[in-house]
């Protein structure tokens, strides 16, 4: 027997428009379709890079034309991944919010991927030097301590651990993802040896998306009210 | 390397052990392009372009390694007045206008001189010297330059007594290099070496690249090569060399005193405070090698530093 379908049908037959069904995709294939982009976008600059080093584009120095271009892509997404929640509370728009655990989860991936290619194809798996730059290096020690705070919440990113946590307890947490942004910026400036162009834009985006987050809730409403949302 | 004379010195031929290991060179090389890199390096090799340079006489002190690909030295390249990404110089070089140049020899010497480039070249004989390049970002090149030593020209321009440093300028003209629109330095660029290291025959003053004119990129028309020192000494399209008293304030000294010493010789065991300068990447190699004090030239340039505490004199 099939199972009680959640919404009565003919509550769901009262939604429908005169006509049966509308020639655009409904809400869940909406959904699965955002997530889809998301997915499609966030892995491009992947396969643009195995692409570039594929093709011999990738200048004389590929194996540093690689890890920067993992750092920057896991500020990108990181930064993104910042976006959704002011969105919502101020424009109101709701949709940002259901790609923010994949454009967390793919930061994750290449703040992961960015690690693994310093170690193991940058420097060859040299261990003893590999703590020195955590130990020693305040520019590795923040990077490194960046990639780590994204640890806990890229395992604790299902529903089911948000059941487990609470969500309130689950929302504390995930605001180490704050942290984990800053020291990231703070490794790119520090990376750049004279020109702050490319990490200033980063810092300020992160600032923007941190104030934005401050603004009372009251402010928000007749943010979202005055935009007629 | 076919239109320069064979007159290569016993001393400077490498050596047979080397010679006989030169398959597991290439099974090394083999095995990095394999892994990664196998379609971008079967395209064949750009050759060099530009005018060709006379050269009187070869000088190789590579130790007899391969010159880094003419593409990778001209493609790849610190000149932040011309952009600050490794390919931004090469492509912006079209703005500098080599010629006609003229280069000031001033300050504490009984000739100073305003000298046309194209005098500069004639007044001393060209020379090939192969010499490793260490850049401070811990990669490496052997790069076949063509240039005169720095001390002919010192000693040419006659120091008086109170000579004790030289610095070299780089132009300063942000139409002609577009990156001293912002201030990303201090422009223009200063770089100096203490009198007797500008004596010594390894340092050189570059105009050349495998065997023609140097590149925009490279810091045409004439630039600074000091091979037992990071890359950034090289001050590139130089316009005065300066005599003088008082050490002079040096660019990326100015910009980070902790991170870029006055000296900046090539040393393994004084790291960047940024990342280890143990090892390096040799460019169009998968591995790192050890990297060598004074970059493989201290039994030439050591003694320069005898008595001075190279952990703080960096």
């Amino acid at each position: 027997m099939a199972p009680p379908a959640r919404v009565a049908p003919d509550a769901r037959a009262a939604h429908a428009p005169v006509g049966g069904r509308p020639p655009w995709p409904g809400r869940r294939a909406r959904a699965r379709l955002l997530v889809g982009a998301t997915l499609a976008l966030a892995l491009a600059p992947l396969a643009k890079m195995a692409l570039d080093l594929y093709l011999g584009r990738l200048g004389a120095n590929p194996i540093e034309a690689i890890l920067d271009r993992l750092g920057f892509w896991t500020l990108t997404l990181l930064t993104l991944s910042l976006v959704p929640t002011p969105a919502h509370e101020l424009l109101g728009l709701s949709w940002p919010v259901r790609i923010r655990r994949t454009l967390g989860l793919f930061a994750f991936s290449y703040a992961t991927l960015h690690l693994l290619w310093y170690v193991g194809v940058d420097q060859l798996l040299d261990l003893e030097l590999l703590v020195q730059d955590v130990v020693k290096r305040r520019f590795m020690t923040v990077g490194f301590a960046a990639w780590l705070l994204l640890v806990p919440l890229a395992v604790t990113s299902t529903d089911g651990w948000v059941r487990r946590l609470g969500y309130a307890r689950w929302k504390r947490l995930h605001r180490l993802v704050y942290a984990a942004a800053a020291l990231g910026a703070v490794h790119f400036v520090w990376r750049v040896k004279a020109d702050l162009r490319r990490p200033s834009i980063f810092l300020a985006a992160l600032a923007v998306l941190l104030l934005a987050r401050l603004v009372p809730r009251a402010a928000a409403r007749r943010v979202r009210a005055a935009l007629g949302r | 390397m076919a239109r320069f004379k064979p007159d290569l010195k016993e001393g400077e031929v490498t050596p047979e052990a080397l010679y006989l290991r030169r398959r597991e060179f290439l099974a090394l090389g083999a095995a990095g392009a394999a892994s990664m890199l196998l379609p971008g390096c079967a395209k064949a090799d750009p050759q060099p372009t530009g005018a060709t340079l006379q050269v009187a006489r070869r000088v190789e002190k590579a130790g007899g390694e391969a010159p880094t690909p003419w593409s990778a030295v001209t493609s790849y390249n610190n000149f932040y007045e011309l952009g600050t990404e490794k390919s931004d110089p090469a492509q912006n070089a079209g703005t500098l206008r080599p010629r006609p140049w003229t280069v000031s020899i001033e300050g504490e010497v009984k000739r100073p001189r305003r000298v046309a480039i194209d005098d500069l070249l004639r007044a001393f004989p060209l020379e090939e010297r192969i010499y490793r390049m260490r850049c401070v970002e811990a990669w490496s090149m052997v790069i076949p330059w063509v240039g005169f030593p720095l001390a002919d020209l010192v000693r040419q321009a006659e120091p008086t007594s109170r000579a004790k440093y030289v610095a070299f300028q780089t132009l300063l003209d942000p139409e002609q290099l577009p990156g001293q629109r912002r201030h990303v330095l201090e422009w223009p660029y200063v770089e100096a070496l203490r009198i007797d290291e500008a004596v010594h025959p390894l340092a050189l003053l570059a105009v050349g690249l495998y065997g023609r004119v140097l590149p925009g990129q490279n810091g045409a028309p004439v630039r600074l090569v000091v091979p037992w020192k990071y890359g950034f000494k090289g001050a590139k399209s130089i316009v005065a060399i300066r005599f003088q008293e008082e050490r002079p304030r040096t660019t990326w000294n100015l910009e980070a005193p902790s991170e870029y010493g006055f000296y900046a010789n090539v040393n393994p065991e004084v790291d960047h405070p940024r990342w280890s300068q143990a090892r390096e990447r040799r460019i169009g190699e998968f591995t790192r090698r050890r990297t060598l004090p004074f970059n493989g030239y201290a039994d030439e340039v050591a003694s320069l530093y005898a008595g001075m505490d190279l952990r703080k004199e960096f």
